[in-house]
Order: structure tokens, then C-alpha cells, then sequence
């Protein structure tokens, strides 16, 4: 489902004196439908840095990464555009909304961009918010005021909306309680068990263990300039 | 798929100054793309010539009619320009005193796109306009007051149904959200969004506020003294900028 | 004799405004411009009206000259003297017979025939004015036949009067392009300006524009399907001489504030009541 191969990235910081950081060489990695790899190596490895490149929002220089057949190096922007709305979700670990738009419209955002009707789609959203413990007179506030964890949770309920067949994971159960983090832990192995091929980055060891598939250290593809 | 907007080698000069340089670009229907750079570096002029304010040196801007499939709208008769620009074509000014007639009520400035087109029915007209006032949070009730007595939000929330009452494909945004407080600048970006993704429109919006592009935008072109220097996906240019300019157009941003 | 040229103007200014009348009847509705001179009078008195007159009057002519319908107020004995003193020619109160006839805001009851002329003076010769004031935009408007914003007026009016409430210059589609304004008439005179024998010429002075609708022009009164176009006027018999179907100026007659309705055009009511005709307040 998702295939890299050859993929190499550099940074060039042209205002920073034209410093040229290679970040990652040579990466070559694959993730079947119903597996969850586990990306890892020291903080600076680049993990996160090739998560964004999977997803396309930094720019890959040379090699391939292909996810359902679509090659994200080459694409049109809006063809990108399209397997972000279809195929490809990601969990940055940030949330980022349009201010005061409420909680419900948020997580059911992603549904609505695919077409469904509002009724559908705030269902959905329901469910989620409810299954996450976000309190339901929240749903109507903007995320934006909440707490790092609330909000960390509602940016997970809006990306499990859809039934992505593909999935990015950026610390999903960072700054979680015991509670909430099996949630989100039972969400990724419903999500695979549907056949979602997911990459995940997680510093907690003991989620690792219950729900990836196997391990991919990126320190291997550092060049030993990483940023 | 035929691009809805296919702009090509657009240039434009003041005498020796260069407005816009050779900027070439396809628009898919549904797309949104922002155009940002300084003051100066051309964005407000590569708009007007797609809008057909301005003309072009050389280039064309070639929209997809829905009569006649693509036509060049630069080599257009100016009667097919002004026709498209009341019925498939919007565009929304910096200042809604520019794209709104003051003297006239909310209604009427509403209202006046589907009169133009040839609506002669009253009772209709006001139905559409009641509708569109409710669609851009404006109370109908106000229907039949005048901009004057609008707040600044409410005058830039007038003009978006104004020009969106007719339905049409593409609207052109001259800096949308400028001179609006951040609060009235969140709504109105959170109506834009819903209004482009339920009418399917194409946008193309020009701004030097990378915030509203991120929310807004699919696309990013980055320009600086009249050139196209990045373009491509808007969380890509704006999270890994590749050419010197962009990169310090981002870091230049404040962080909150 | 009199010192003057015929009828006032030069002849080199008399062609001149000819040659844009003939312009104006070549294009009806088309607003032409032209080099207004200063006439002996001020503007708003009929500088434009008394111009185009000027310009078509032949010593043969009968002139008349009515203000809102009145033969016998300032403005059109004035003008009447004017030309009766610097073109020599006959003048009458009777618009049948007459072969020009300068008018300020009214046409004559009296079905004018082919072979007359009436001349409008018009104040503000662009309908589009109020609600696009760019000269440069109206003139754009007029040829691309853009005139969504003439229904915006009317619709403004609807909003907030509940129907048209424009009465007098009320704004007209000429051979379905070109949308005039007919100076200040009554909308009761309206459909007159269609479909009519004689030639009408409008005359604007201060803003220098003359127009024009020959004989058998089609004129249509602008409205909306649901709120259609109505000739209005005050719903009472004449006073003097019983008419039903005349326009009717409104009279205060005592200090109690008793009135009556009387024809505005003067020539009318009293062919009428030389014909016998009495209205109930006829002394």
C-alpha cells in the first residue's frame, strides 16, 4: 500500500548562509494493507521529516513513494490533493482549524469534503467525540481553546472519520491518559484490522509493542547531518 | 480533465517597470489557489489581468465556457468579458466599498447580479436575496438597509453574496480578509470554506497573509517582482519552501 | 426686423445641433452630445429645449411653448417671447395648431399628429446617473445594453415604498436597447411617448446631451412581471371641465384648505369647456 524506494532528502537554507543539510538517503521501505510499522532511532533521526514526505508536505527530491498506486514525487498538486482526501490520513500532532468553527464540524470535515451529507457525517463525528471522551458540550466550542490533550484527541477523532487506507501516525497517543490512550490504541487496530496500512511514530514503548507490526530504524537512513 | 482556468504567459508591464512576468498556470475546478508575495511583487496585478481589469501584454487567460468550451477571454469581445465576469466570474474586492453600491440596499446590491441576468420577477429576486443574506450570516431582516450602516465584516460578507448569488465557477479574491479584525477574519474565512466546498467553486485569492492561504488554499504560488518563484501544494511550499524568497517569506512570519 | 440671426443661434451652431438631432434620429434613445451654447437665460430654464428649438424653427413654423401643461406660466411665456422677438415667427396656444411645440414636463393630451415637432427640455438627460455616477461606466452600460441596474432602482423603490414610486421621468427601453430617461413627464404620459406621430426631440443644455424617438418609435415603460408598469394619475374628474382622462394638477383654492382638480394642460381643458363641456367646480 505504501512503497518507498530510493528517497533521499536534503534541506537547503538559502537565508542561513546556503547551508545544505542531506537529512535522509537512500530510504526503501514498504507497509502492506493490515500492517502497522513502527518508524523510530534517536530524537533528529528524521522520523518526522519522513513522515511529512509521505504525506507531501515536504518536498522529495529524488526516488519514489507510492501509495495506492499513485506516486507522490511525481503528482500534481491536485492529484495529491485527492489521495489526501481519499486515501492518505495523517495525525500531525498538532491541530490546526479555521478559529472558532465547533468541535462537531471539525471532525466531521473530512467526510463532508468526500460528500457526505451533513446528518451522515456529524454521526460519524459523534460517535468518535463520544468514544474519545470529549464532553459533549465541547462539540459546539472551537477546539481551539482546549487543552493540548482534548485537543490532541479531537485531531484524532477528525482523521479516523474516514476509513483511510492508509494512514500516518505523529505521536497519536502522546499527552493521552491511560484511558484515552487505549481508545486511540483500539481505533489503530480497528483501523488495521480493516486494512489500513499504517506508519506511526510512538515514543511510548508499550503502545509500540500492542499494536505495530514491526520496526523501522531511520537511523539507518541518516547521513549523520541530520537536522 | 480540462482545467477551468488555463492561464499562459501571462506579462504585463508598466513602461519599463515590470507588473507580471511570464506566469503560467492550469486552475481544475474545485481547486483553490492563493498567490502570495509582498507589496509589489505583482500578485494584484496577475489578478486583474485574469479578471480582464487590466489587459495583458502578452499570454492568455483561457476559461472553460460553458457554452463554447475554452476560449481565450483576453481576445474576447469586451460584451462576453463583462457577461462572464456578471454570471460565471466573481470577484471579490480588498475593500467591500469597492465591489458594493453604498447608496443601495443589502437586497438590491444582492440582487443586482440576477437582475443583470434578466430576473424580472420581484417577489423572486427578494426570495434569492433574503437567502443569501441568511447563507452569508446576515439577518434578513436588514434586507433593506443600506452597507453604510454595516460593519466592515458585514459589508465584506455582503459583497461575497453579491457576487456568489448568480452561481458562479470562479472567484477571483483580492486580499479578502484585509483590514478585518482577526476575530471577524476567522469567520469569514470558516464562510469562505464552506462556501467553496458546497458550491464546488474554484477560487483564486491573492493575499500577503500565508495564515488565510493554509486555511484556504490548495495551491500556492509564491511571487516576488513580478516572477513566479515556487509553486506547488500549499502545506508543501509552506512547510518546505524551496527558493530563497519563499523561505524567507515564511520565516518572516510571526509565530503566536 | 431684429438684430439677431433667425431664431438667436449662428447658423454654423444651428447646423451643428441639427447635425446631432439627425444623429439622435438616426440611433433612438442614444443620448448625443453636443456643444451647448450659453443662452440669455439660466440653466435649468430650458437652455437645451430652447437650443434644439432654435435649431429646427422655419419662418413658416407655429411655435408653442407649455410648462407642466400651462401655456400661460413664466417660463413658457418667456421663451414664447423669445422666439416670437428673434425668429419673428407666429406662436399659439393650440396644439393642433402647432408645429413646434417646446414642452417642460408634460405632452400634450391632444394626440399629436406627423409633421409636428415636440421638443422635451430635459435637466438630466442619464437615466443610469443616480446609482452609477462614472460617466465613463454609464456610456459603457448603454452600449453593451447592461441596464441590470435600472431594475435596481425600481427595486429599491419596491423595497421600501411597497411599489414603484417613481412618478415622473420615469426610465424607458427605446427599440429594445437603449434605456432613456423622458424628463421629469408624469408616468401618466408615459405610454404617449410610444407609438407617437409627431418627432420628439429632448434638448439637455447644461449637460449638453440631445436625444431623440421619431415617429412610430417603440418605447416600454421598464417594471417587473410582478409588479408591473401603471399610469397613474389623480383619481378625480377635472374641475372645470369634467375630463376623466386628462393629468390633473391638484389646486389649493381658500385658506381651509379646499382644493380641486384641474387639467394641467391648460389648451385641453379649455377646448373642452369652449365645446360645453362643465366640470362641478366650473364658475
Amino acid at each position: 500500500m505504501i512503497d518507498l524506494s530510493n528517497v533521499s532528502k536534503t534541506f537547503n537554507l538559502h537565508n542561513q548562509g546556503g547551508a545544505v543539510i542531506e537529512v535522509l538517503s537512500n530510504v526503501s521501505l514498504s507497509v502492506a494493507a493490515g500492517e502497522c510499522v513502527a518508524l523510530t532511532g534517536a530524537s533528529g533521526a528524521g522520523k518526522s521529516t519522513l513522515m511529512r514526505m509521505i504525506y507531501g508536505n515536504y518536498l522529495t527530491h529524488s526516488g519514489e513513494i507510492r501509495i495506492g498506486g499513485v506516486d507522490l514525487v511525481q503528482a500534481e498538486p491536485r492529484d495529491v490533493i485527492t489521495l489526501r482526501r481519499e486515501v492518505l490520513g495523517y495525525v500531525s500532532q498538532f491541530l490546526r482549524v479555521v478559529p472558532r468553527v465547533p468541535t462537531l464540524e471539525v471532525v466531521a470535515e473530512p467526510l463532508r469534503a468526500l460528500g457526505a451529507s451533513v446528518e451522515t457525517a456529524e454521526a460519524r463525528a459523534r460517535a468518535l467525540l463520544s468514544q474519545l471522551n470529549i464532553s459533549e458540550p465541547l462539540w459546539h466550542l472551537s477546539p481551539t481553546t482546549f487543552s493540548g490533550g482534548e485537543q490532541q484527541r479531537v485531531n484524532i477523532a477528525r482523521r479516523f472519520a474516514h476509513a483511510y487506507p492508509a494512514m500516518l501516525l505523529d505521536e497519536p497517543t502522546a499527552s493521552l491518559d491511560a484511558a484515552n490512550r487505549d481508545v486511540v490504541l483500539t481505533l489503530i487496530e480497528e483501523a488495521k484490522a480493516r486494512g489500513a496500512a499504517i506508519i506511526g511514530i510512538f515514543h511510548d514503548e508499550a503502545a509500540r509493542r500492542r499494536v505495530c507490526d514491526r520496526e523501522i530504524d531511520v537511523s539507518r537512513f541518516a547521513t549523520g547531518m541530520a537536522a | 480533465m480540462t482545467p477551468l482556468l488555463s492561464v499562459q504567459g501571462i506579462t504585463k508591464r508598466y513602461g519599463a517597470h515590470i507588473g507580471c512576468a511570464d506566469v503560467s498556470f492550469d486552475l481544475y475546478p474545485g481547486e483553490v489557489m492563493g498567490i502570495v508575495g509582498e507589496s509589489g511583487s505583482g500578485k494584484s496585478t496577475l489578478l486583474n489581468c485574469m479578471a480582464g481589469h487590466l489587459t495583458p501584454d502578452a499570454g492568455e487567460v483561457v476559461f472553460d465556457t460553458r457554452a463554447e468550451g475554452p476560449r481565450d477571454t483576453v481576445r474576447m469581445s469586451e460584451p462576453e468579458r463583462r457577461m462572464l465576469s456578471r454570471t460565471d466570474w466573481a470577484f471579490v474586492h480588498q475593500h467591500a466599498r469597492d465591489g458594493l453600491r453604498m447608496g443601495v440596499s443589502a437586497g438590491g446590491n444582492v440582487g443586482e447580479r440576477l437582475m443583470a441576468v434578466g430576473a424580472r420577477r420581484y417577489g423572486d429576486i427578494r426570495d434569492k436575496a433574503s437567502d443569501w443574506l441568511e447563507r452569508v450570516e446576515i439577518d434578513a431582516a436588514r434586507i433593506d438597509d443600506r452597507p453604510t450602516t454595516f460593519s466592515g465584516g458585514m459589508q465584506q460578507r455582503l459583497q461575497i453574496a453579491r457576487n456568489l448569488v448568480t452561481g458562479p465557477r470562479l472567484v477571483f479574491m483580492d486580499e479578502p480578509t484585509g483590514g478585518l479584525d482577526v476575530s471577524v477574519q476567522a469567520r469569514l474565512l470558516d464562510l469562505l470554506r464552506g462556501l467553496v466546498r458546497d458550491m464546488g467553486l474554484s477560487a483564486i485569492i491573492v493575499t500577503h497573509d500565508l495564515a488565510v492561504v493554509r486555511l484556504l488554499a490548495d495551491r500556492l504560488m509564491v511571487m516576488k517582482s513580478g516572477h513566479v518563484v515556487e509553486a506547488g501544494l500549499t502545506d508543501q511550499v509552506l512547510d518546505d519552501p524551496q527558493h530563497a524568497y519563499s523561505q524567507l517569506l515564511v520565516s518572516s512570519v510571526l509565530q503566536v | 426686423m431684429t438684430d439677431y440671426n433667425f431664431a438667436y443661434l449662428d447658423e454654423q451652431t444651428k447646423r451643428m445641433i441639427r447635425r446631432a438631432i439627425l444623429k439622435g434620429l438616426a440611433i433612438p434613445g442614444y443620448q448625443v452630445p453636443f456643444a451647448s451654447r450659453e443662452m440669455p437665460m439660466p440653466y435649468g430654464w430650458g437652455t437645451g429645449g430652447v437650443q434644439v428649438s432654435a435649431a429646427v424653427l422655419t419662418p413658416e413654423d407655429r411655435f408653442k411653448v407649455i410648462d407642466q401643461g400651462a401655456d400661460d406660466t413664466t417660463n413658457a411665456v418667456s421663451i414664447r417671447t423669445f422666439f416670437e422677438r428673434t425668429a419673428g415667427v407666429k406662436t399659439t396656444t393650440k396644439t393642433t395648431d402647432a408645429s413646434v411645440i417646446q414642452t417642460r414636463h408634460r405632452i400634450p393630451e391632444e394626440p399629436l399628429t406627423e409633421g409636428q415637432i415636440l421638443v422635451y427640455q430635459v435637466p438630466i438627460p442619464e437615466p443610469l446617473r443616480f446609482l452609477e455616477p462614472r460617466e465613463s461606466e454609464t456610456r459603457k452600460m448603454h452600449s453593451l445594453e447592461e441596464y441590470g441596474l435600472m431594475h435596481v432602482k425600481l427595486y429599491e423603490d419596491i423595497s421600501r415604498h411597497g411599489h414603484i414610486a417613481t412618478s415622473y421621468a420615469y426610465p424607458v427601453k427605446v427599440e429594445g436597447h437603449y434605456v432613456m430617461d423622458p424628463s421629469p413627464i408624469p408616468k401618466f404620459d408615459n405610454p404617449k411617448l410610444g407609438d407617437m406621430a409627431a418627432i420628439q426631440l429632448f434638448g439637455a443644455g447644461r449637460e449638453q446631451r440631445i436625444y431623440a424617438l421619431p415617429p412610430y418609435t417603440e418605447v416600454v415603460s421598464l417594471d417587473f412581471d410582478d409588479h408591473p408598469f401603471e399610469a397613474s394619475k389623480a383619481d378625480h374628474p377635472c374641475g372645470l371641465c369634467g375630463a376623466e382622462d386628462s393629468y390633473l394638477d391638484e389646486v389649493i383654492v381658500d385658506d381651509a384648505g379646499g382644493r380641486m382638480f384641474v387639467c394641467s394642460d391648460t389648451d385641453y381643458c379649455e377646448a373642452r369647456q369652449a365645446a360645453g363641456h362643465r366640470g362641478k367646480d366650473a364658475a
